[in-house]
């Protein structure tokens, strides 16, 4: 049965998840050596408990709130593109970010819960608002290349926007620089724990409306005369997308094509219904940005590839193979 | 006592008024079809008298004012076949005609025994149940169609509406489509469906003729005046014969 196969696949990308936690500390100087020095020495100990520990978990737990989000997108667009960076609402999570620290100050290094919640509220505000945008441009969710287009037009218009407000401060310009290209070496205990906590209210409450995505996929129409609560549905999943997108992208920066990649990978795996979609690309979106960051800090080792770079790259060669293996792309 | 009766429907789409204040009477029990030229507002009439789109006017069901019905009460007695449903073709045939029972489900619930018997007596009845365990992208048009017939008929609704239900269906289907509703009309149902096959409309009860979002004629098929409406309203271009105890319908060549 299908929520059997639902299971096991959780349990195998689960596993992939830890052991890939597991690698990512062990990936830099000293390899597997902080974890036999770490009882003694205080500096193994460090570079363990308070670096590599909470980057790999932390990129684990970035890479599921942006499969989640491109899932909960996906199902409520009708769309097998949407995703949080093509809808814009990654580049509004910047603003964001950008405007809240050029108001308040502070750094994206910054480890105290207060600014980064603070960052996490403004980067919430901006997705947002970059998805209602986004939608208003688009004069709804039928059309995909209206959709796409428009995506487009105010994720350029709102990086821009944020480009701008870091160039009129230098330490926010400095600060953004690293932002901009999405990179885990932010990411502290602070971050994982407000990625943790996003991601468990994302995915309950996405979870919770996984029916309504289901019979979306039969329509507008036919889901309204299933008795299904579109309207308040929409909103909560446009919430559960924005926290999502904000709370990685706000600890991360920009991160491009695991939210797209992700239930695509899925899709492939099996054929479920959306409570399945949901899970599973969370899982999958986690799996993914960990091994990308794995590699990306092992391949110029010791130099630090930021991982937007390496899952842009990589996003954009798998999406010119599915360009090659799909005829067309459908609405 | 009907089972949808409309007064003064109206709607505009896109700022442009396409239904101008229809009244119509669905009797319960009986098989209405709505025929018309392209155009004419034979869907939006039924979407209206759905609920699925705003509307000037006032719509009751068996005899219960639309807006005193809540979201689940609509949807377990109205069940609405679409065109062109099925946005995304990856869900599993069983999952899909399972959707047909979510008015009958506490949310978050699983799905109860009833549940899989009504699903597996649908999928019986449209002859799906052997493609249970695949997607609907492994389908074609016809099949596809076939599966979504049947999570209409999973939610066991008193009034079912269909739209173009024919669509892609080859003629034995189509045959079978006929059959079914016959079945449905068996059990009480009331069927309602829009259809531009005029030779099958013909095996209906009744017949709605619509032209530029009016009803221009409404009545039983065995009617003559019903057949010469409908004649009317394709610009004479079809006649409509009687061939061994059943309608068929013929272009008018010029």
């Amino acid at each position: 049965m299908s929520s059997r196969l639902v299971m096991l696949w959780a349990l195998v990308l689960l596993c992939i998840g830890g052991a890939g936690v597991l690698l990512g500390t062990a990936v830099g100087s000293q390899g597997w050596q902080v974890w036999w020095g770490a009882t003694q020495d205080p500096v193994m100990q460090q570079i363990l408990w308070d670096i590599r520990l909470p980057r790999s978990l932390g990129a684990w737990l970035g890479g599921a709130l942006l499969g989640l989000a491109g899932a909960v997108a996906q199902g409520l667009f009708r769309n097998p593109l949407a995703d949080p960076y093509l809808l814009g609402s990654a580049s509004g999570a910047s603003l964001g970010v950008s405007l809240y620290l050029s108001l308040f100050g502070g750094s994206v290094l910054a480890s105290a819960w207060l600014p980064r919640l603070g960052m996490t509220g403004a980067a919430f505000v901006g997705a947002v608002l970059a998805v209602v945008l986004t939608l208003m441009l688009a004069r709804g969710v039928q059309q995909t290349l209206r959709l796409l287009l428009a995506g487009v037009v105010v994720g350029v218009v709102l990086g821009a926007l944020a480009s701008l407000v870091a160039l009129f401060e230098p330490q926010v310009l400095q600060a953004m620089q690293g932002f901009m290209l999405g990179s885990t070496a932010f990411v502290g205990w602070t971050s994982c724990g407000l990625m943790a906590l996003a991601l468990l209210l994302s995915l309950a409450l996405a979870w919770a409306l996984a029916r309504v995505l289901d019979a979306l996929t039969l329509g507008e129409a036919t889901a309204q005369s299933l008795g299904m609560p579109l309207r308040l549905a929409r909103l909560l999943l446009v919430a559960a997308l924005s926290m999502a997108t904000a709370a990685a992208v706000a600890q991360m920066g920009l991160i491009a094509f695991v939210g797209l990649a992700a239930p695509h990978a899925v899709r492939s795996l099996l054929r479920c219904t959306h409570a399945g979609v949901l899970l599973l690309s969370a899982l999958m979106g986690g799996a993914l940005l960990l091994l990308a960051d794995v590699l990306a800090r092992a391949l110029l080792a010791p130099q630090d590839l930021p991982v937007g770079v390496l899952t842009a790259v990589l996003g954009g060669v798998y999406l010119l193979w599915r360009m090659k293996s799909t005829s067309g792309v459908r609405a | 006592m009907s089972a949808l009766h409309g007064r003064g429907l109206t709607v505009s789409l896109g700022g442009r008024e396409v239904l101008h204040g229809i009244d119509l009477d669905v009797p319960a029990g009986r098989w209405t079809c709505v025929v018309g030229p392209n155009g004419a507002g034979k869907s939006t009439l039924l979407k209206a008298l759905a609920g699925l789109l705003p509307f000037a006017g006032q719509v009751q069901w068996l005899g219960a004012r639309l807006d005193t019905l809540g979201r689940r009460e609509r949807a377990r007695q109205l069940s609405w076949l679409g065109q062109g449903e099925a946005a995304s073709l990856d869900l599993r045939v069983l999952d899909v005609v399972m959707l047909g029972r979510l008015p009958h489900q506490d949310w978050l619930a699983a799905p109860s025994p009833v549940d899989h018997a009504m699903v597996k007596a649908a999928l019986e009845a449209t002859q799906a149940w052997d493609w249970r365990e695949r997607s609907l992208g492994e389908l074609s048009g016809g099949e596809r169609q076939r599966v979504l017939l049947a999570r209409a008929m999973a939610g066991n609704a008193p009034i079912m509406l269909m739209d173009e239900p024919l669509a892609n269906l080859d003629p034995p289907h189509q045959v079978d489509w006929l059959e079914q509703v016959q079945c449905l009309k068996a059990q009480g149902t009331t069927v309602v469906s829009v259809l531009h096959e005029i030779g099958m409309a013909l095996h209906a009860d009744d017949v709605v003729v619509m032209n530029q979002g009016r009803v221009v004629h409404h009545g039983p098929c065995t009617d003559q005046a019903t057949r010469q409406a409908i004649e009317t309203v394709f610009d004479r271009r079809i006649r409509i014969h009687a061939l061994e105890g059943q309608w068929v319908v013929l272009p008018r060549t010029a």
